[in-house]
């Protein structure tokens, strides 16, 4: 049983979903502090999705709890102060990128100072008048980070942020995940590959629906003996058999 | 509710049609092009033009804010974007509010567009209260959006929602009145005839009759139109299972 307190950003206790007659996450449970970067890590199909959607409160939740900020995922309360970004580009892509933060931006009642602010900080200035449209893969997923920053919320639960971009982009929004985490939010990031580890304060490895290790990048390297993270991984699951 | 979220998703939806040039030109080019043909096909048929020509502009505001909005919103399901939506402070009336604002605005433009065409260069006959016109392709257009909402849950592919035209929209059409007279069809269907929408929609343009007779059409395409929102509203969900 976790002990509660007042300062959890998460507080997941014996979370299970299950959808469509298949148990999807079985009785997860973690607890987080603000500033903590998280990344849930796990091969495709071990249930990373399907934990941030629960912890948004638009997956249905068959057992256990979830608790964001000592509220109920879900909550009225939540609304506008989880970013989200979905794990594909989850904007209107016939509209321009100014268009789509500036929606966002309306929506959540901010200062249209931040289409500006937040468009700087995911590069995408220069494509400011650009239709979603006409942007590649990864110049799309930019702006649906973006939609995430607008109002600097104090969670932030992104799906895959940094597939199909190039190193360096992927490099530069690392350091803007570090940043925010810096800064007192609370960033969980989930990934499918495994090299991304090293980037996080802490690490959440799933693998078909359940919690596999919970702790530091460096303290799973010892704790599996590994040379490096795939390994690690690798190993995890030939101890968990 | 919020009004002025409301009115932000309907200015977003406008946007988003501003930088589609072929849904626009759907929306307002092409049924004045084909009044103008209807025109031009009867020019050997004295008075024929007269008849047909005003129960059209009825007609034509249903059938393609209804396939415009069925596919919008499906979109709108499908990418992900309704989901974040609804992670934010926006409710279901907000965003069905919105939707029925913008496609009732463009209804009315679009009627405008149509009518002042066909009453000056087609050479319609004027008859009765012209307001009235545009007040049924009001109704016309919030009627198709409606419906438009709500069908779109239980389409699955943008394809599939474009096959809901011929089942929900044809029937209507043969039995609206402006293949045979309503009163001339076989008593059951004109049972059935008497309480479509799209029957009420071209009655409503009906020259000549009384006030009360108007107003139970309108009263028709109301109750039509509040209790498809209605449905569009609850087939919106917030939480999958």
């Amino acid at each position: 049983m976790m002990e509660s307190t007042n300062h959890s950003t998460f507080e997941v206790s014996n979370l299970r979903v299950v959808r469509n007659g298949n148990e999807i996450l079985k009785s997860i449970s973690f607890r987080s502090v603000p500033g903590e970067l998280i990344g849930l890590l796990g091969p495709s199909g071990s249930g990373k999705s399907t934990l941030m959607r629960s912890l948004l409160g638009v997956q249905a939740i068959t057992g256990g709890s979830a608790r964001i900020m000592n509220c109920a995922a879900g909550s009225r309360s939540l609304r506008g102060r989880l970013g989200y970004m979905a794990q594909s580009a989850a904007v209107y892509l016939d509209l321009s990128v100014e268009e789509n933060i500036r929606y966002f931006t309306g929506v959540l009642a901010q200062p249209l100072s931040e289409v500006a602010r937040v468009m700087d900080v995911v590069a995408l200035t220069p494509y400011a008048h650009r239709l979603v449209s006409s942007l590649s893969g990864g110049e799309r997923a930019r702006v649906s980070l973006g939609v995430a920053l607008v109002g600097s919320p104090p969670v932030l639960i992104l799906d895959e942020p940094t597939v199909g971009l190039d190193p360096i982009l992927r490099r530069d929004l690392w350091r803007t995940f570090d940043d925010l985490a810096t800064s007192g939010a609370t960033v969980i990031v989930s990934s499918h590959v495994m090299d991304e580890a090293a980037r996080c304060a802490r690490l959440l490895l799933l693998r078909d629906g359940t919690l596999l290790f919970d702790g530091t990048p460096a303290s799973l390297l010892a704790a599996s003996k590994a040379s490096g993270y795939d390994e690690a991984f690798e190993r995890l699951i030939e101890g968990d058999r | 509710m919020s009004l002025r979220r409301t009115l932000l998703t309907s200015r977003r939806i406008l946007e988003q049609l501003r930088h589609d040039p072929r849904t626009l030109a759907l929306l307002l080019i092409v049924p004045t092009a084909l009044m103008g043909l209807l025109a031009w096909s009867l020019t050997n048929e004295p008075g024929a033009f007269n008849s047909v020509g005003p129960k059209l502009l009825g007609v034509f505001p249903l059938i393609v804010m209804f396939l415009v909005t069925s596919v919008i919103t499906l979109r709108e399901r499908t990418v992900g974007t309704l989901e974040r939506l609804f992670t934010l402070p926006l409710t279901k009336a907000d965003f069905v509010g919105g939707y029925a604002i913008a496609f009732g605005a463009l209804a009315l433009i679009q009627s405008l567009f149509v009518s002042v065409l066909s009453y000056t260069w087609y050479g319609l006959a004027h008859q009765g209260v012209p307001w009235r016109i545009s007040l049924v392709a009001l109704c016309a257009g919030l009627l198709g959006t409606a419906f438009g909402l709500a069908l779109s849950a239980v389409a699955h592919t943008e394809f599939q929602a474009v096959q809901f035209m011929p089942a929900f929209i044809l029937p209507q059409l043969l039995l609206c009145g402006l293949v045979i007279p309503v009163s001339q069809l076989p008593p059951v269907l004109r049972g059935i005839a008497d309480v479509l929408p799209m029957t009420a929609a071209v009655h409503a343009i009906t020259p000549m009759q009384s006030n009360q007779y108007y107003l139970g059409q309108f009263a028709i395409m109301f109750a039509y139109v509040f209790a498809a929102l209605v449905v569009g509203a609850g087939t919106l969900r917030r939480v999958t299972k």
